[in-house]
């Protein structure tokens, strides 16, 4: 059986009570830590909780190797992935596979942290849109499709919640909304003039720091330690959103400005 | 040295005056006698003394080039010449003639306007000849004609006087020829005639030419020369009517100075707006306007360090000028600039535009860049090189301490050389170097080991296969390691017009669309096709042919480095593909950015083109020469046997006095040691030379065999791979 556990947002303590009762009872544990990183914890404190031995796993050995598939067929596996284990991630193609192979998969989910900047902004999920990553250059090159996905959200007066690049170690707001910066630049369509965004750092830990503010302001503010994500809020806004980010995010009054 | 510096002092003042500068090449097939005419050129102005030329081979000043008898790198130098009362400045830029140092040739034909193309008398129109005239004539070089060697149709071949005249104007004829078919609006103008002096006939060895404007002053003609020849007194010859004066005063009246030259060559050579400031300057030749120069050569200096040769086509160069290089950001600062005299570097103050120049402090310059006080300019066209690599040595060295030097230096040489091809592998420690044929490589690495005292073990040479298909593949579909993004490929043979369009460089994908379209067209390209070229990639394409593919375009750069990594090694071996198109057919991409990255795009389009590859027919194509040979009648025998036993074939035959002259076409792999054979089975009597003939197909028969043994070579599984190793 492959049981792919969630681990939640930001230390080793995040994991649900049957995700915990699934690692203590499990005969290999594998974890990743290339989609999202537990930066409250490390592998030695995970391990040490856990009591038992956990292998970390790059993207290519979890890609490219059977292993764990392999194993599943007559053992208990467990997988752990930070947040929420089907949540923007691909390991989709890791539970398809394992049922196709005939091996039982089993599901047990984690804090997302798309659920928790709802928490965290006041902004309310069901107006969310798309999301997108703000990823680093590809080969000197920077994809612009996040910023037409920030333009089509706007359009439809819908929430953009982006997730930040950790290809090259996890990305900052700061260097996020430079890339932003950049991709008007050559996409040339003004979407981000005068916009504001939230920023939100270690969502899950003891004090997670949210601010809203003008994007091009975020650039400036020292937001700590990572995970760090983002959010573009919706042209207009409700008025609880507005009241929730002038109370929980420190906007300025301007944002008054965004009331329907 | 008195003397010498009068002369410097004189090239400095003649480099404004730009209608009195002639920048030239010399041009011909190996031993027509290119450098000892260069040499008697400098000896006549003064340069070297008369005693040397000829025998000294100032030009070749590489202790190499003297020890071989050939010229290999292309060397610049500057003298007058006093032309009807004027003195005129002659920059000279020599070019080696051997079929391995081609692209020498074609970077020199960059630099100069007009050309002096040598025939040997006896020997005619040889194929080197054409190659080297035909690279001068893309370029848009005029040329004239100096028939050498004319004693030894007398005294050798013993032809009578009339004989004479007929194999004189035979040769005229074969370049003419040769002109129309490649220039043919060109050809009223640039047609060479013995009787308006664009044709010269002389003896380089003996220092003595004529021509029929100089016969009116020396009053030497064809009879004359006959019978000086034959009464072996060619020293009388060369003090009435001196090799020097004729052929300069040919240049100077047929070969155009660089304010004509420019008005006509830079539309050829470059692809920017004739009205912009740069085009019009260029133009023009205007010393006033913006830098402009093209380096054609990088040297290196032991005191200097790196120098970079070019031609000033606009601007002043001084020093302290800061000039970009073509596609980079950063500036570079003009330490030096100077001129040459022979081997010797000159520092000057200033060179006007029309001159060529040699400048230190270019840092980032590389052979065939576009050096400019512009920020933004279209870089020039580049320089087209005829031939590609075909041959292979592994190079180590001998030492574990030099590993770091080494690395530097095969640095240094590519950036010197872009014909050379280096692979540098930091993790064995053999590195790969590929050149045009074995000479090339073994003078590269002698260099190497002289100028830098490096002591290298080098492998054997290796011939360099490209991998293609003959057929059509399955519609393969790639996955990304992810699984969440798919891409459905095919390859297939490319028409070989079209392969022929981009190799030669007269298709690329920085032209315009619709002109770049129509010629794929006429290739033989379907009109969808022509429309979908994405990518040109070292004779291969890359087609898309999806339609309205969300988030495709921010991903097809991706898409494209898979291509080229592909293409860069081949499934069967590792060795380039060549030939191959390969299509795009359709996409499925994941919806995030990270999600198709680089790692999950490139590996997935790689595999699915080498799976592709694997079920069209795949084989390998191998380097072919052709071999000419002039040898005894009697020594016939053991030439064919020689070219037999190396899957030769015999082309043509042609008999001429007791002298046979063969044409035949060889792989080069069975070609190494050649040079040896030949000459143990032919007592050393034969002539020969070799030019590249393309690739073929390897004999079905063998393909397994060679296959197995590049596998070996590399250390890879010793099995054919199948498509199913590639996309599971």
């Amino acid at each position: 059986m492959l049981v792919f556990v969630g681990l939640g947002l930001y230390d080793e303590r995040d994991v649900s009570v049957k995700g915990l009762e699934e690692i203590r009872r499990a005969d290999y544990i594998f974890a990743e830590f290339y989609t999202s990183v537990l930066t409250g914890t490390s592998p030695e404190r995970i391990q040490k909780f856990y009591g038992k031995d956990v292998e970390f796993l790059s993207r290519d050995k979890i890609e490219s190797d059977t292993r764990i598939i392999d194993l599943a067929g007559n053992h208990r596996v467990v997988f752990l992935v930070p947040g929420d284990p089907m949540v923007a991630t691909t390991h989709v193609s890791l539970a398809l596979e394992a049922v196709r192979r005939g091996v039982e998969i089993k599901l047990i989910h984690g804090a997302s942290i798309m659920s928790a900047v709802c928490g965290l902004t006041g902004l309310h999920s069901y107006k969310f849109g798309k999301s997108a990553t703000v990823p680093y250059p590809q080969l000197g090159r920077i994809p612009t499709s996040p910023y037409r996905i920030i333009d089509e959200n706007r359009k439809s007066n819908s929430h953009t919640l982006l997730y930040l690049d950790t290809a090259e170690g996890p990305m900052s707001i700061n260097k996020a909304v430079e890339i932003l910066l950049e991709m008007e630049k050559i996409e040339g369509g003004g979407v981000l003039e005068g916009v504001f965004a939230v920023g939100i750092a270690r969502a899950g830990s003891e004090k997670p720091l949210v601010r809203c503010d003008y994007l091009e302001r975020l650039q400036d503010h020292d937001f700590g330690d990572p995970m760090h994500v983002m959010v573009i809020p919706s042209e207009k806004l409700h008025f609880s959103e507005v009241e929730a980010l002038r109370i929980l995010a420190g906007a300025p009054p301007e944002i008054e400005g965004c009331l329907e | 040295m008195g003397r010498r510096k009068k002369m410097v002092e004189r090239v400095k003042a003649l480099m404004y005056k730009q209608e009195n500068i002639r920048n030239i090449g010399i041009v011909a097939h190996i031993d027509h006698g290119k450098t000892t005419l260069s040499d008697n050129l400098l000896a006549g102005c003064g340069m070297i003394s008369d005693e040397l030329a000829g025998r000294q081979l100032f030009l070749d000043f590489d202790e190499m080039e003297q020890a071989r008898g050939i010229t290999i790198n292309a060397a610049n130098v500057s003298m007058v010449h006093e032309y009807e009362g004027e003195d005129y400045l002659i920059n000279l830029i020599d070019t080696p003639g051997h079929v391995d140092f081609g692209g020498d040739v074609t970077r020199a034909m960059r630099a100069v306007d007009g050309a002096v193309v040598v025939v040997d008398a006896v020997e005619g129109v040889m194929p080197q000849t054409e190659t080297v005239l035909r690279q001068a004539l893309r370029e848009n070089v005029k040329p004239v004609l100096f028939v050498n060697k004319v004693d030894r149709l007398i005294n050798e071949l013993e032809v009578d006087k009339q004989e004479m005249q007929l194999r004189l104007a035979k040769v005229i004829n074969q370049v003419n020829k040769f002109i129309k078919s490649m220039r043919p609006e060109k050809y009223q103008e640039w047609k060479l005639d013995a009787s308006n002096g664009s044709v010269a006939f002389g003896s380089a060895l003996y220092k003595w030419a004529i021509s029929v404007p100089a016969m009116k002053n020396t009053g030497v003609g064809f009879n004359e020369v006959f019978d000086y020849c034959k009464a072996g007194n060619m020293e009388e010859l060369a003090k009435k009517s001196p090799l020097y004066v004729v052929v300069l005063d040919m240049v100077v009246r047929h070969l155009p100075s660089p304010l004509e030259a420019q008005k006509d060559r830079i539309g050829v050579i470059w692809k920017g707006d004739m009205d912009s400031d740069e085009g019009r300057s260029m133009i023009s030749c205007d010393p006033e306007g913006p830098i402009v120069l093209m380096v054609t050569d990088i040297s290196i200096d032991p005191h200097a360090g790196e120098v970079a040769t070019g031609r000033l086509y606009s601007g002043t160069l001084k020093r302290g000028a800061e000039l970009y290089i073509s596609g980079m950001y950063r500036k570079n600062r003009v330490q030096q600039v100077g001129i040459f005299m022979g081997p010797d570097r000159v520092e000057v103050e200033e060179i006007p535009a029309g001159n060529i120049a040699a400048v230190v402090g270019l840092k980032d310059a590389f052979v065939g860049c576009t050096a400019t006080s512009l920020e933004k300019m279209v870089p020039f066209e580049e320089i087209r090189h005829v031939s590609e690599p075909v041959v292979t040595v592994a190079v180590e060295a001998e030492d574990m301490k030099d590993l770091p030097k080494l690395i530097e230096v095969l640095r240094q040489i590519s950036k010197e050389d872009p014909t050379l091809n280096v692979q540098i592998n930091e993790e064995t420690g053999e590195h790969l170097i590929s050149g045009m044929g074995e000479l090339h490589l073994e003078v590269v690495i002698a260099k190497i080991e002289r100028d830098k005292g490096l002591k290298l073990k080098t492998s054997p040479p290796i011939v360099v296969y490209r991998e293609t298909v003959q057929g059509t593949s399955d519609v393969i579909e790639g996955k990304s390691p992810n699984k969440h993004n798919r891409f459905y490929i095919q390859v297939e043979p490319l028409p070989q017009e079209v392969v022929e369009l981009v190799k030669s460089g007269e298709v690329s994908m920085r032209m315009d669309k619709v002109e770049r379209r129509k010629k794929f067209e006429s290739a033989g390209l379907n009109k969808e096709e022509a429309k979908g070229v994405t990518e040109i990639f070292d004779g291969n394409l890359f087609l898309d042919m999806t339609k309205g593919i969300q988030y495709l375009s921010e991903t097809m750069e991706l898409i494209l480095e898979g291509f080229k990594e592909a293409m860069r090694n081949g499934p069967l071996s590792r060795e380039p593909c060549s030939g191959i198109k390969v299509k795009l057919v359709d996409v499925k991409l994941h919806e995030d950015a990270v999600h198709r990255g680089p790692a999950q795009v490139i590996p997935a389009v790689r595999q699915a083109i080498h799976a592709s590859i694997l079920t069209a027919k795949p084989t390998l194509l191998e380097p072919m020469q052709y071999i000419f040979i002039t040898v005894p009648q009697e020594l016939m025998g053991n030439v064919t046997k020689e070219i037999q036993s190396r899957r030769g074939q015999i082309l043509e035959m042609n008999v001429e006095g007791d002298m046979v002259t063969l044409k035949a076409k060889a792989p080069v792999a069975e070609m190494f040691g050649f040079a040896g054979d030949i000459r143990s089975a032919t007592e050393g009597r034969a002539l020969w030379a070799t030019e590249h003939a393309g690739f073929e197909p390897v004999p079905h028969a063998m393909l397994n065999d060679i296959v197995m043994s590049v596998r070996k070579r590399k250390g890879l599984k010793l099995e054919i791979p199948k498509p199913s190793d590639y996309v599971g």
